[in-house]
C-alpha cells in the first residue's frame, strides 16, 4: 500500500484494475484506493507481469503492506516503451458526434468500443475524446470512472468530513513541528500583466493564459535556483528534491483543498504550465487524480486568486520545507522613477522551515521572483 | 304488494307502451347504426320486450336490476330515459355512462341499474354481493339479474345459483331463454334445456313462463318476488322468449330458417297484447297512433339530444380508471 | 397495547389487521374458502370466527369467481369486504371478475360506481407446494389498469397496510408470500399507519440499487450484507407498491448508483421485473452506467423437489453476484 500523503496511515482496496497474468507496464493504474482524501488510483512503478493480487477489494491495508506481486522475469523481452501508451484496442469513434456506433472492429481479438449511456453523455457535455480510452466497465464499457477529467469520484464521491481530518492532521503537524519563518514582499506586476494580455489577444476564453501562470512560472524558476528550499524534510535532515515539482494548492467545491504536483515546473514553458495547471484542477475537483500526484510535490504555491485576500501567510505542507503565496493582484500607488502612478501588485509570502533554510535564503528566493515578473519576455 | 296482475285498461295500455317504447327505440338504433352514428356491438331487444317490462312491473324502486349485454330493453324498461341512453350509444358525454361504456355498458345509479354486462354469466357473482350488502345492512331489497340461457353454461351459473341458495340471498334470477347463444342453440349447449329445473338442484324454486306473454311473466315475477320478500330465498324465473332479429349487427343468420323466425314472429308479444287489448275494449285505433306518436316523438327528442351532445374531451380519457372517492 | 416494539410473526400482523379493520368499521367482513372454522389455509384468519362471528367471517364453497364477484358487488352496495383467495394460483378462477369487473365498472359505468374491495391472497414458492400453489402472479395483474396492488414484506407493512387498502376507493390486491408468515419482526406501536404510494428503501447504499418487493426483500437484503463485506455498498428498494409504481423513488436513487439489479420472484418474460426496467430505460437512460440486470425465477413450472425449487428461485448468491458483475466486472 503506497503511502499517498504524509498522514496517511491506511488505505481500503476498492478495486483492482488487473488481474493475475496481467501485463503491466510502468504508469498504468492498477487499483483503486479509497482514502480519507476520497478514491485514488495506484500506478505502478515497475513492468511486468502480475503474479498474484495479496488483497482483496473491501480490505483495509495499512501503508507498506503487500498489495500484489509483480514478476519482473527477464523473459519479458519487450523492454518498456518510455512513454506510456494507451492500452487495448484503439477506439474507432469519439464523442461528441452524431455518427452510428462502429461496426465490430474486424480485428483479432479487439472489441467494439462499448460506452455507457452516463458516460457517453458526461462525455459529450464536457467535450472530452472517447479514444485511447480503456474500458473497465461491464464487458469492457467506458464508463464514468475511465473518464480522463470532469467525472466526479465513481464511488465513495468526495467525503468532505474525511478531507476536513485529513486536513486537521497535517495542518496541526505543521504547526507543532515546524519552526515556520515568513517573508513578503509586493510586486510591481504591470510588465508580467501586459506580457500575458499581448499573447491572449486573438485567443479563445479556454486557451487564454492566466496571471497565476506566470507567476508560478516566475516562482518555480527561481526555486530551481533556490535548492534549501526545495525538498523534504525527514528523520536524516534535509533531502532536496529530484526537481522542482510544485504543488498547485486547489480549492474544492465541497470545502476542503489538495496540492496535486505539477512535475518539472520550471521546465513547462508558458502555456504548458496554463494546461497543466487546468488539468489539475478538472481532475482534483473530478477526483482523477493520481496517487503519485498527491506526494511528489517538493514545494507548494497557494494562489488566492482575484477574490482572495491581499495576502497570505501560508503553512507548510509536511514533509516539505517552504510554500509560497499569492495574494490578490490589486492596484495601488506606486513611484516610478519619483512620480506616484497606478499600477497592479501582489504581494508573495514565502514560509519556510527554518530547520531547513535561514531568512536570507528566503529573502534571495522572493528577491528573483520579483525580478524575473520584471522582464516577463524570458519566461 | 300482491301476486295478482290487475289487468285493467291502464295497465295493459301501460304494458303495450313499454314494450312499443323499447320496440321503436331499437329500430331506430338499428337505422342510425347503418348510418355509422352507433357502432360498436349492438345487440337489440326485438322480440324480448315482454320479459323486461313484464319483470320490472314487480321491482321497486329500492330493488337493483344486474343487465346483460342486450340490455337496452332492460334498461328502457327500468326508467332509464332514452336520451343519455341513446348518447351513450353515440359515445356523447351526456350518455350515461359518458361514452365509456355504449350499448353493452348501461350504467344507472339512481335508478340501481347496475350494468349491462358482456361477459356472459360474470353478473351473477356482482348481484349475490349486491344482494349480500342488501341485507348485511338491513336494507330489504332484492336484486333482479338477467342473464341468457347461454350463462347456464358457464361455471359462475353453477357457483352462483349454489352460493345464493347456500346463503339465502335475495336474488330473482331472470333466465331469457332466446333458445341461440349467438349462433349455438340450446339443444347443443345444455343436457337439460329446460333451464329452470336446474333450480332444484340448489334447493332453490323456480318456474317457466311464457317469455312472449308481458302479463304472464309479470304475474310469474310478482310470484318470485313475493316468495323471495317473504322467505328472503332466491328464485330462478326462466322466461322462454327468442330474438327477432339477428345476434347483433353483423350477422348472416345462418343457424336458424326463415320460417323459424316466421313462426315466432306470430307471437310477437307487441301484436298479442295490442290484440287482446282491441278485442277487449281497452285499446282504440286512436290510441294506438296516439301512443305511437308519443313514442316516436320521445325517440326524436333522444337522438336530437344525443346528436347534440358533445364528445368527452380527451384529456379525460384516464378519467375514473381509479376513483378518488366513493359515489355516494 | 404497550409502548414497547412488540415481536410478532408476519401471520399475526395480517390477523391483527383484519381484526382491528373489522372492530372498526361495521362495512368491513372477511369471506374466502375456509377462513372460518379452519383459520385460513395459512393459519392468519385463526381465532376470528370465534370472536367475531359468522356474519363477518364467512367461509365460502370452493367458487373463486363466485365470491370474489360477490365481494365487488357488496363493495358496489356500500359494504367494505376483505376477499382472501387462498393463494394467487386460485384466483385465475377469478380473474373475469378481477378484471372484467372491479378494474372495469368504475371507468365503463363513467364515475358511477366505485369498487372498494380488498382481495388477499398468498403468492410465491418456498414451501415445496408444486406448480399449482408456488408461482407468483402479482406482475399479471400489476398490468391491469383500476386496480392496485400491494406486495408487503414487512411486520409493519403486514399489519397497516390494510387500513389504507380498505380506505381506498379502488380494488385493491395484497399478495402475502408464503415465506413471510414465519418471518418475526418488531411491530413499533409508535407507527400507526403506512402509506400505500410509495416505494421504501430499506437499505442505502450508493454503488448499485437492488429493486425487489415482497418475498424477495430478505434474500435480497441477505446479498447486500454479503456485498458490503466485500466494500460494495448496495441500496436495496422495497416496491411495496407494485401498481401505481412509484417511479420517482426508483429514479432518484439510480441517479445516484447508476447501476440496477432488479429481483422479482416472478418469471422473467414479461415480467414486473421488465415493466421496472423499462421505466427505468425510459426515464433514467442516461444515467446508467453499466447494463440493467435481473435476477428472476428460472421460466419453469415451480417444482416440488426441494433441490429444483430452489434451483428455480432468486437466491442471495445470484444477487450478489449479479451486483458484483456490475460494480466489479470481471476482465
Amino acid at each position: 500500500m503506497p503511502s499517498l500523503g504524509a498522514d496517511m496511515e491506511a488505505g481500503t482496496l476498492v478495486e483492482w484494475k488487473v488481474a493475475p497474468g496481467d501485463r503491466v507496464r510502468r504508469g498504468d493504474i492498477v487499483a483503486v484506493v479509497e482514502t480519507q482524501k476520497g478514491a485514488i488510483e495506484i500506478e505502478i512503478f515497475e513492468a511486468g507481469v502480475v503474479r498474484e493480487l495479496a488483497v482483496a477489494p473491501g480490505s483495509r491495508v495499512p501503508v507498506g503492506a503487500l498489495l500484489a506481486l509483480v514478476g519482473t522475469e527477464g523473459a519479458m523481452q519487450t523492454p518498456a516503451p518510455a512513454a506510456v501508451a494507451p492500452i487495448g484496442p484503439q477506439p474507432a469513434v469519439s464523442l461528441p458526434s452524431a455518427s452510428p456506433p462502429p461496426a465490430p472492429q474486424p480485428l483479432a481479438g479487439a472489441r467494439p468500443l462499448r460506452t455507457t449511456p452516463a458516460a457517453r453523455r458526461r462525455a459529450g457535455a464536457l467535450g472530452i475524446a472517447l479514444d485511447g480510452l480503456r474500458g473497465t466497465g461491464v464487458d469492457g464499457a467506458i464508463c464514468l470512472a475511465d473518464l480522463p477529467a470532469g467525472a466526479p469520484p465513481r464511488r465513495g464521491g468526495f467525503d468532505p468530513l474525511g478531507m476536513r481530518k485529513a486536513i486537521a492532521a497535517a495542518m496541526g503537524r505543521s504547526k507543532r513541528e515546524i519552526p515556520h519563518y515568513y517573508l513578503s514582499q509586493t510586486v510591481d506586476l504591470a510588465p508580467a500583466l501586459e506580457r500575458i494580455e499581448r499573447l491572449n489577444a486573438g485567443r479563445s476564453p479556454p486557451e487564454r493564459l492566466l496571471p497565476a501562470a506566470i507567476m508560478l512560472r516566475a516562482a518555480a524558476l527561481a526555486v530551481a535556483e533556490t535548492p534549501e528550499l526545495n525538498g523534504f524534510w525527514g528523520e536524516d535532515g534535509f533531502r532536496p528534491g529530484d526537481g522542482v515539482h510544485v504543488g498547485w494548492a486547489v480549492a474544492l467545491r465541497g470545502g476542503g483543498l489538495v496540492a496535486p504536483a505539477i512535475r518539472h515546473a520550471d521546465r513547462m514553458p508558458l502555456d504548458a504550465l496554463m494546461t497543466a495547471m487546468r488539468d489539475l484542477v478538472a481532475r482534483a475537483r473530478g477526483g482523477g487524480l493520481r496517487g503519485s500526484e498527491l506526494t511528489d510535490a517538493t514545494i507548494t504555491v497557494t494562489s488566492l486568486g482575484d477574490r482572495g485576500a491581499e495576502s497570505v501567510l501560508p503553512i507548510i505542507h509536511p514533509p516539505q520545507v517552504a510554500i509560497l503565496g499569492f495574494g490578490r493582484i490589486v492596484e495601488r500607488p506606486w513611484v516610478v522613477g519619483g512620480t506616484v502612478v497606478p499600477r497592479r501588485v501582489a504581494t508573495l509570502t514565502l514560509a519556510g522551515d527554518h530547520r531547513a533554510s535561514d531568512g536570507h535564503r528566503g529573502g534571495l528566493l522572493l528577491a528573483r521572483i520579483d525580478a524575473l515578473l520584471q522582464r516577463p519576455e524570458t519566461l | 304488494m300482491t301476486a295478482k296482475v290487475h289487468l285493467d285498461r291502464a295497465h295493459g295500455v301501460h304494458l303495450l307502451r313499454e314494450m312499443l317504447r323499447i320496440r321503436r327505440f331499437e329500430e331506430k338504433c338499428a337505422e342510425l347504426y347503418q348510418a355509422q352514428k352507433i357502432r360498436g356491438f349492438l345487440h337489440l331487444y326485438d322480440g324480448q320486450e315482454a320479459v323486461a317490462v313484464g319483470v320490472m312491473q314487480a321491482l321497486g324502486p329500492q330493488d337493483a336490476v344486474v343487465g346483460t349485454y342486450r340490455e337496452h330493453g332492460q334498461a328502457i324498461a327500468r326508467g332509464i330515459p332514452m336520451g343519455p341512453l341513446m348518447a351513450e350509444m353515440f359515445g356523447k358525454v351526456e350518455g350515461c355512462c359518458r361514452g365509456r361504456g355504449g350499448s353493452m355498458h348501461i350504467f344507472d345509479r339512481q335508478r340501481r341499474f347496475i350494468g349491462g354486462n358482456a361477459i356472459v354469466g360474470a353478473g351473477l357473482p356482482l348481484a349475490l354481493g349486491l344482494a349480500l350488502a342488501n341485507r348485511m345492512q338491513g336494507r330489504k331489497a332484492m336484486i333482479a339479474c338477467f342473464f341468457g340461457e347461454g350463462a347456464a353454461d358457464e361455471g359462475e351459473f353453477h357457483e352462483s345459483m349454489n352460493l345464493a341458495s347456500l346463503w339465502r340471498l335475495p336474488v330473482l334470477f331472470v333466465c331469457e331463454n332466446n333458445l341461440y347463444s349467438m349462433g349455438t342453440p340450446v339443444g347443443i349447449a345444455e343436457a337439460e334445456t329446460a333451464i329452470w329445473q336446474k333450480a332444484a338442484a340448489y334447493r332453490m324454486g323456480g318456474e317457466a313462463v311464457d317469455g312472449m306473454d308481458p302479463v304472464a311473466v309479470e304475474v310469474a315475477a310478482r310470484r318470485a318476488v313475493e316468495r323471495i320478500r317473504e322467505d328472503g330465498v332466491p328464485w330462478l324465473l326462466e322466461c322462454r322468449t327468442y330474438r327477432f332479429r339477428a345476434h347483433s349487427m353483423f350477422d348472416a343468420q345462418l343457424y336458424r330458417t326463415k320460417e323459424e323466425v316466421e313462426s315466432w314472429r306470430k307471437r310477437d308479444p307487441i301484436n298479442r297484447l295490442r290484440e287482446w287489448l282491441e278485442k277487449a275494449g281497452h285499446l282504440h285505433p286512436a290510441d294506438l297512433e296516439r301512443i305511437e306518436a308519443d313514442v316516436v316523438a320521445e325517440i326524436a327528442e333522444a337522438v336530437a339530444f344525443a346528436e347534440a351532445g358533445s364528445p368527452e374531451p380527451v384529456e379525460e380519457l384516464e378519467r375514473f380508471v381509479t376513483m378518488d372517492e366513493v359515489p355516494q | 397495547m404497550s409502548g414497547v416494539p412488540a415481536r410478532i410473526t408476519y401471520r399475526e400482523a395480517c390477523r391483527q389487521a383484519i381484526r382491528a379493520a373489522i372492530l372498526a368499521d361495521p362495512r368491513v367482513f372477511l369471506m374466502g374458502e375456509d377462513v372460518g372454522r379452519y383459520g385460513g389455509c395459512y393459519a392468519v384468519t385463526k381465532g376470528l370466527l370465534e370472536e367475531l362471528g359468522e356474519e363477518r367471517i364467512r367461509d365460502t364453497p370452493l367458487s373463486e369467481s363466485a365470491f370474489v364477484g360477490a365481494g365487488i358487488g357488496a363493495a358496489m352496495a356500500g359494504m367494505r369486504p376483505i376477499v382472501e383467495v387462498m393463494t394467487c394460483n386460485f384466483s385465475l378462477l377469478a380473474l373475469d371478475q378481477i378484471v372484467n369487473n372491479a378494474a372495469t365498472i368504475p371507468h365503463m359505468s363513467g364515475g358511477q360506481f366505485a369498487v372498494p374491495l380488498v382481495l388477499r391472497m398468498a403468492t410465491g414458492a418456498g414451501r415445496q407446494l408444486a406448480a399449482q400453489h408456488s408461482h407468483s402472479l402479482e406482475g399479471w395483474f400489476a398490468h391491469i389498469p383500476g386496480l392496485r396492488i400491494l406486495a408487503p414484506a414487512t411486520v409493519e407493512d403486514a399489519r397497516h397496510m390494510l387500513a389504507p387498502a380498505l380506505a381506498d376507493p379502488n380494488p385493491v390486491l395484497i399478495f402475502e408470500h408464503i415465506m413471510l408468515y414465519n418471518m418475526e419482526g418488531e411491530l413499533d406501536p409508535a407507527v400507526q399507519g403506512v402509506d400505500i404510494a410509495k416505494a421504501r428503501i430499506r437499505r442505502p447504499g450508493r454503488d448499485v440499487t437492488l429493486i425487489t418487493y415482497g418475498g424477495s426483500l430478505f434474500k435480497t437484503l441477505a446479498a447486500a450484507d454479503a456485498l458490503a463485506v466485500e466494500g460494495i455498498q448496495a441500496e436495496v428498494i422495497d416496491l411495496r407498491v407494485l401498481r401505481p409504481l412509484d417511479t420517482a423513488t426508483i429514479i432518484e436513487s439510480i441517479t445516484r448508483t447508476r447501476r440496477v439489479v432488479i429481483v422479482d420472484e416472478g418469471w422473467r418474460s414479461g415480467s414486473l421485473s421488465a415493466e421496472v426496467a423499462m421505466r427505468i430505460v425510459e426515464e433514467a437512460f442516461f444515467e446508467l452506467d453499466a447494463p440493467i440486470r435481473r435476477v428472476c425465477s428460472r421460466e419453469v413450472p415451480i417444482p416440488y423437489a426441494a433441490h429444483l425449487e430452489q434451483a428455480a428461485l432468486p437466491q442471495a448468491e445470484a444477487i450478489a453476484a449479479a451486483a458484483r458483475g456490475l460494480v466489479r466486472p470481471a476482465r
